[in-house]
């Protein structure tokens, strides 16, 4: 009994000294500045003076004010422009991914090389050369419209990027483009369904599109609701692209503020840093009020194999 | 041998819609590549792929850079940004993945779940006090607030994906190397490390990719132009660009995608690999 518990012991040491430099990283780089940052949040702070208590100002502000003060309406600009950024590209990037993956599953000698180059969007991408590319394709003179007059014979096509209104669409499109990870996790999972399903499903003549509905999509949906939340975190963070494309403006008339950007803009441009962390608390609990509810909604979507 | 030929019209006409599909996304960075060789003022008329004149001179512009510092500078500076981030992480991210993924001790659960919200927490909610701290540090316009939360396994995508293709590995011959008289870390170095080999790769790739395209940290935390790497090197020129130094702007974001593309080339099959390995088990 007492040797056992000694080894125990000994175990737990030996394994806990693996995991000192993540623990150490989590309590000082996570841990105390998530407390840090919830008490700046309370507080009006500009880095060279000290922090001053000012209770839940910041997040009335935030939200359309009181008696007291004003609100922000560019932040609540910032808000809808970034959900209306999530809510289009994340499904479409899904839609994207996940059709170019079943091409992808067909057996071809040339395979391995379409993957790498349908992969290459997303993993040049993120590059300021990519966002800096974008802005030039989608100028007004830029070569989007070139071919848009000469191919397509349009003859006044609008100036995307100095457009408010269509200034976010050139991000999306952006955002879009670069569906090669979830294409790859879909494929991965396209070819974790066995065959035999498909054949006894022809054998009772079924045909594509109903095998595609009771066959492929449900053996998918864990896949699906895992690329979808993971997409969506990431898509509210964005920031170098707006940022790039915008050149740190957030413009045309903030129809490409996105969260993090204005966020940002606040924090290290205006040096408003409590103000900025009552932005951050705000987007942690919108993001973990989405995943939550998503995955609520994907318990009754969702199935997660027959369970024999 | 009829329903041979059938498949195989049905595949030229995949192969023929992939390919054409392919050229229609890959356009954008075609057309990057050719105008980075066209002559500057020809650049905007010329939707084409083909330069009608060909010239080298953006590229001997750009690489000269801006004032003082070229775009020697920046590729340096990023180079060595990216290398003691891979470094850190394949050293101490697979130290933090083995012991959740093979060892037995209290509180691993709780702690393995913990580490798994801190994949979904935004980076904005530590952003300000890191700053505060590397400020106090006296850590600012220098490297080091990048780096060193490396050293700390900060970054739990790759613990996640290293403790997924870990648990996929035979507990056989860690059992055996027990035998044998091998300690725990004698386990991790001899036997867990060589096999995680594809899984490091990808770490490898990932941790290149996103600190060489990472711009968010060093906007934040780099201030002058010698500590610049090459997405403020491009972001720079943006600025301060007329008309005139497009040319020299894509040549030299053309450079800068280049490592990324060559490193993505020779590591391919273990990069699909990998981000496979992530999502099935997810």
């Amino acid at each position: 009994m007492e040797r056992s518990l000694s080894k125990k012991f000994r175990n737990n040491v030996t394994s806990y000294a693996f995991l000192i430099p993540w623990l150490l990283g989590f309590f000082v780089l996570t841990v105390y500045p998530m407390v840090y940052s919830l008490y700046l949040s309370f507080t009006e702070y500009n880095i060279l003076q000290p922090p001053k208590w000012v209770g839940l100002r910041n997040y009335f502000v935030m939200f359309g004010g009181n008696k007291l003060y004003q609100g922000d309406e560019r932040f609540l600009n910032s808000l809808f422009v970034t959900l209306k950024f999530v809510f289009i590209s994340v499904p479409l990037k899904l839609v994207f991914a996940l059709v170019i993956a079943m091409v992808m599953n067909r057996k071809l000698k040339l395979m391995p090389l379409y993957r790498a180059l349908y992969y290459i969007p997303t993993l040049l991408g993120g590059s300021v050369a990519i966002a800096v590319l974008w802005r030039r394709l989608f100028a007004g003179d830029g070569i989007f419209n070139l071919i848009l007059k000469n191919i397509f014979s349009v003859s006044n096509p609008p100036s995307w990027i100095s457009d408010p209104r269509y200034a976010l669409s050139t991000l999306i499109i952006l955002a879009v483009w670069q569906f090669g990870s979830p294409m790859i996790i879909f494929l991965a999972g396209l070819q974790q369904i066995p065959k035999e399903y498909y054949e006894a499903s022809a054998v009772d003549g079924a045909g594509k599109t109903w095998q595609l509905f009771s066959i492929t999509l449900p053996c998918l949906s864990p896949i699906i609701m895992f690329n979808f939340i993971m997409q969506m975190i990431s898509a509210f963070q964005s920031f170098t692209q707006a940022f790039v494309v915008s050149g740190g403006s957030g413009g045309p008339l903030d129809s490409t503020m996105f969260y993090s950007l204005y966020l940002y803009i606040k924090g290290f441009g205006f040096s408003e840093m409590g103000y900025a962390s009552a932005m951050a608390w705000v987007l942690l609990i919108v993001i973990a009020a989405l995943t939550a509810l998503s995955f609520r909604f994907s318990g009754r979507l969702v199935s997660y194999g027959s369970g024999e | 041998m009829k329903k041979i030929t059938k498949d195989h019209i049905s595949n030229t006409i995949v192969n023929i819609v992939i390919i054409v599909m392919a050229f229609g996304m890959l356009y954008p960075v075609l057309w990057l590549i050719s105008a980075s060789f066209k002559v500057p003022n020809t650049i905007f008329r010329d939707a084409g792929l083909i330069p009608e004149a060909f010239t080298l001179q953006n590229y001997t512009n750009g690489w000269k850079g801006i004032g003082i510092v070229g775009f020697d500078t920046f590729f340096r500076n990023s180079f060595i940004i990216s290398l003691f981030c891979i470094i850190a992480n394949l050293v101490f991210c697979s130290l933090t993945a083995y012991a959740f993924a093979r060892l037995e001790f209290s509180g691993r659960k709780i702690w393995f779940g913990i580490m798994m919200l801190t994949l979904m927490l935004p980076g904005h909610v530590t952003t300000i006090p890191r700053y505060i701290l590397f400020r106090s540090f006296g850590w600012l316009d220098s490297i080091l607030p990048i780096v060193v939360p490396k050293f700390f396994a900060t970054d739990a995508f790759f613990i996640f994906l290293l403790v997924q293709f870990i648990r996929s590995l035979p507990r056989e011959l860690d059992e055996a190397a027990l035998i044998d008289g091998c300690g725990k870390f004698g386990i991790y170095g001899k036997i867990i490390l060589p096999m995680t080999v594809p899984a490091l790769i990808t770490t490898l790739l990932f941790t290149f990719l996103w600190t060489w395209d990472d711009f968010f940290n060093q906007l934040l935390y780099l201030n002058s132009p010698q500590k610049y790497t090459v997405p403020m090197g491009l972001r720079l020129f943006l600025d301060a660009s007329g008309v005139s130094s497009w040319g020299s702007m894509f040549a030299m974001s053309v450079l800068s995608l280049v490592p990324c593309f060559i490193l993505f080339v020779s590591l391919q099959k273990y990069f699909v690999r990998g981000i496979a390995t992530t999502g099935i088990k997810g």
